[in-house]
């Protein structure tokens, strides 16, 4: 059965192709079985190879497809590597990418390019499998080009708007900034490890780096940058609320529930080289917490849903690095898990609202549906009470975990209670948008939109969210036990307090008394303060001008473009010699004979002179 | 026999110079008979008489009555002449002049050796015959192909009727 | 009877005529002017050779000459053809008009 694991990306591989080489001509159930069911099928061998592998007493399994490359000393191969984190991981991907892409069988069935989107869904999967399956730094490279293209191709979906090829090309070029950065610190360790085999690599690090060492550091730092930029995260995150003008099914897979998490997996995957790299693993920490704060604040401004939703995911995301930069690696995948779940749905659910409500994406237009829209009412009630890490769901269970590590740091009192105040905003924003947009009086008189395939993944994901709390992370093997912290009775009630305190404030502030709200919206020092955070912090306008204007400036000044310039060059002078020697010829035969006088005269006094 | 030679060249140059500074195109061709029968002249008294015959006749003869045949056929007019000496303003002379004097310069001073003497003796016809029918058997066939080549060409060149 | 030339003399004559020949075609309109001045050089290259075959003393010379003659016979009779064309076409011996050559 586990050999079989090289079957696993090759069914979306398969169905990819099968969609492409069909130019579209298939019917549409035809597309969505071959769409659908590549990954489904992909989900049940995972689920075969997961129960084989950790029902044996094996701690790891690696198989190699075929050698990839053979230069000189390095080899590199498709090598697959199978353990407790790699596990959890294709069971995430498979499951949830299953259920999203039945929920899209029903969501895009009126779009035109319903068998474009499958193929690039499922070349998505196929690609994010890769990466988290890789045995080797080379061919997670590869995974991680594979979603990054993928994720281009899907940002830019509805392409005839130019505004949605701008937001791919914006989350593309700045991602490809974190891929750079990455390149390095592979090219780093390979020159110094001198294999990029994920596990030769840790073991040689562990034997030949001491902790702290500038090496060490220098590579889990590039390694960082890369994971920053595939993560949405400070400073690279200005590209996911944009990319929200794809359709609503990929930004739940893509840009929620699993390439946004590559950045986590890569750090947790590296894990050893990170613990000997301290600076680095602070500063890991710290960037999740600043991030988790910064989108926390923006996602109470904003009004359109998917945006709120974009900003939550770059918030929970910010958790999942602090968990990793305070070295709790398990609750990091734990939350990482629990986070697919909720965000999966969330984001489903609100396909489905906008769908209902004919492409309406501002929830201040939205109100009182929860009698209209059960269904989105629901998912939106379970999906938001996770992301608050309510008590007795999934988000609970890993929010706590990943706060209790934090504490039990050496001054991480400070993550802690940043930790805390960012579930607060959590709480806030999330049941914002719950209250403004489902509750208060109704706008509009719709129908909801769900069939069979729309409603059973929500309904799936809604009972994953809740219970989800409760599957145990088989990932002992890969980062050591983890030791269990216990903190005092206070500790554990204010971390259950705040998010219900967050809920009752939101209450407050945007169902039962909005003039106070808008009263302290409308006030200079609010006001001022709704923009700023409104705009992301002013990051746009930041990378605009340090960036993007010298950029522009320097190429319009190459704009004749000097290499070009100097070949055309060339041929300007030839021509225009060619014209000056042109002119001698007049066709005039007076002129014609002066010229061979000339040239007699001169051959004449040449020979005399030599 | 000297004083001969130096008189017919003098006499050649006047009339050439005499030739390009004409208005006249016949006066013109007068004159260029005068220096090609100077020219003849000077032959003799180099001792090439076949050769000065052959310049009196065929160049001074025929070429130059040809010349003359067909500007009579042109039949261009009185007003030629203003014509000509319109397009001959002085200041047309200059580069022409310095050119050719630059060059006369340098094939001069190329020319100038020692003085060799020539001593004439007289090559008569018999000489020129016997190297004719001898070496320079192929240059008679191929001079008489070049005129056939010249008739068929003329013939065809000044046909009426032939645009 | 026959005293002694010398050499340079000969050769300058031939010159002399050569030069006029060619400010002949240089400074001429009338294309029948530019046919006379070019006969002007063929004389003046042939009288070189003569002087030559009398400085060396054998007939070669002579026979140069004949060739020559031929070669401006034949050259005349083609020009003088191809004039009576160039006039029939643009009625006028002007040589300025003969410039679709140019640039």
């Amino acid at each position: 059965m586990l050999d079989l694991v090289g079957l696993l990306p090759l069914f979306p591989l398969l169905g990819f192709l099968i969609l492409v080489l069909s130019f579209g001509r298939l019917p549409k159930l035809a597309v969505a079985i071959v769409g659908a069911g590549s990954v489904g099928l992909s989900f049940l061998l995972a689920a075969g190879i997961s129960i084989t592998l950790l029902t044996s007493n094996m701690e790891s399994f690696s198989r190699l497809i075929w050698t990839w490359m053979s230069v000189g000393d390095f080899t590199s191969g498709f090598s697959f590597y199978l353990d407790g984190l790699a596990v959890v991981m294709i069971l995430v991907i498979t499951g949830v990418g299953f259920l999203i892409h039945l929920y899209s069988t029903g969501f895009m069935i009126d779009d035109p390019g319903y068998a474009k989107f499958f193929a690039y869904m499922n070349l998505f999967v196929a690609a994010m499998l890769v990466l988290v399956l890789a045995d080797n730094l080379v061919l997670l490279y590869l995974g991680w080009e594979g979603v990054g293209l993928c994720s281009y191709l899907l940002i830019g979906f509805w392409y005839e708007n130019p505004a949605n090829g701008y937001a791919a090309r914006k989350a593309f070029v700045v991602t490809r900034v974190g891929d750079t950065s990455m390149a390095v610190g592979l090219f780093l360790l390979f020159t110094q490890l001198g294999t990029l085999n994920i596990q030769d690599m840790l073991l040689g690090a562990e034997q030949q780096w001491v902790t702290g060492q500038g090496v060490a550091v220098v590579a889990a730092l590039l390694l960082l940058g890369g994971a920053v930029g595939k993560s949405a995260q400070l400073p690279l995150q200005t590209w996911l609320p944009d990319a929200m003008a794809g359709p609503t099914p990929i930004s739940a897979l893509i840009h929620a529930a699993t390439m946004v998490t590559a950045g986590v997996y890569l750090i947790a995957r590296t894990h050893v080289l990170f613990e000997l790299a301290p600076l680095a693993q602070n500063l890991v920490a710290w960037v999740g917490l600043i991030t988790l704060l910064m989108a926390g604040f923006t996602a109470l401004t904003q009004f359109d849903i998917k945006r709120i939703l974009a900003y939550s995911t770059i918030s929970q995301i910010g958790y999942m690095f602090l968990g990793l930069g305070v070295g709790a690696w398990s609750a990091s995948i734990f939350h990482l898990m629990t986070h697919a779940f909720f965000k999966a749905l969330l984001f489903l659910a609100a396909g489905t609202v906008i769908l209902s409500l004919h492409h309406e994406h501002n929830i201040f237009k939205m109100g009182g549906m929860w009698r209209q829209l059960p269904v989105a009412f629901a998912s939106f009630i379970i999906g938001s009470a996770a992301l608050a890490a309510l008590p007795f769901t999934a988000g609970y269970f890993s929010k706590d975990e990943i706060l209790l590590a934090a504490l039990a740091v050496e001054g991480g009192t400070l993550l802690w209670l940043g930790g805390v105040l960012g579930a607060f905003l959590t709480a806030l924003y999330s049941f914002r948008l719950v209250f403004i947009a489902f509750l208060g009086k109704p706008s509009h008189a719709t129908r909801e939109v769900t069939g069979f395939t729309m409603a059973f993944p929500l309904a799936v994901l809604a009972f994953l969210s809740l219970a989800g709390g409760l599957i145990h992370v088989p990932v002992e093997q890969v980062f050591g036990l983890s030791e269990e912290h216990h903190a005092g009775f206070l500790v554990h009630a204010f971390m259950i307090a705040v998010p219900i305190l967050g809920v009752a404030a939101a209450w407050l502030f945007f169902l039962a008394r909005p003039q106070w709200a808008e009263s302290m919206k409308a006030s200079t020092v609010g006001g001022a303060l709704h923009r700023f955070w409104f705009s992301g912090w002013g990051m746009d306008a930041l990378y605009q001008i340090v960036f993007v204007r010298p950029f522009v400036f320097l190429a319009n000044l190459n704009r004749h473009d000097f290499f070009d310039t100097l070949y055309a060059g060339i041929a300007a002078l030839t021509r225009g010699g060619h014209k000056m020697v042109a002119q001698a010829q007049t066709g005039q035969l007076r002129w014609y004979a002066v010229s061979i006088a000339i040239g007699l005269v001169l051959m004449i006094s040449l020979g005399v002179a030599l | 026999m000297i004083l001969l030679f130096y008189l017919a060249s003098v006499i050649a140059i006047v009339s050439t110079v005499a030739v390009i500074v004409q208005s006249n195109i016949v006066h013109a061709l007068i004159y260029l008979i005068l220096s090609l029968l100077s020219v003849a002249v000077m032959f003799f008294t180099l001792g090439a008489p076949f050769a000065a015959m052959l310049e009196a006749i065929v160049y001074a003869g025929a070429i130059m009555v040809l010349f003359l045949f067909v500007i009579m056929m042109l039949n261009l007019g009185p007003a030629t002449k203003e014509q000509e000496r319109r397009w001959l303003p002085g200041s047309i002379w200059v580069l022409p002049a310095i050119l050719a004097a630059l060059l006369l310069l340098q094939l001069v001073s190329v020319l100038a050796g020692g003085p060799v003497e020539i001593a004439p003796v007289e090559v008569g016809v018999r000489e020129v015959s016997v190297l004719l029918f001898g070496p320079y058997l192929l240059a008679v066939e191929l001079a008489s192909l070049l005129l056939l080549a010249a008739l068929v060409g003329a013939y065809h060149l000044a046909k009426k009727g032939n645009r | 009877m026959m005293e002694s030339i010398p050499l340079e003399h000969g050769m300058i004559v031939a010159g002399i005529l050569f030069c006029l020949g060619l400010i002949g075609v240089m400074t001429r309109r009338n294309v029948i002017f530019i046919l006379m001045s070019l006969e002007i050089m063929l004389n003046a290259g042939g009288l070189a050779f003569i002087v030559a075959a009398a400085r060396w003393q054998h007939a070669d010379g002579q026979i140069m000459f004949l060739m020559i003659l031929t070669l401006a016979a034949a050259e005349v009779a083609v020009g003088l053809g191809l004039i009576i064309q160039m006039f029939r076409r643009h009625h006028t011996v002007d040589i300025s008009v003969l410039n679709q050559m140019k640039g």
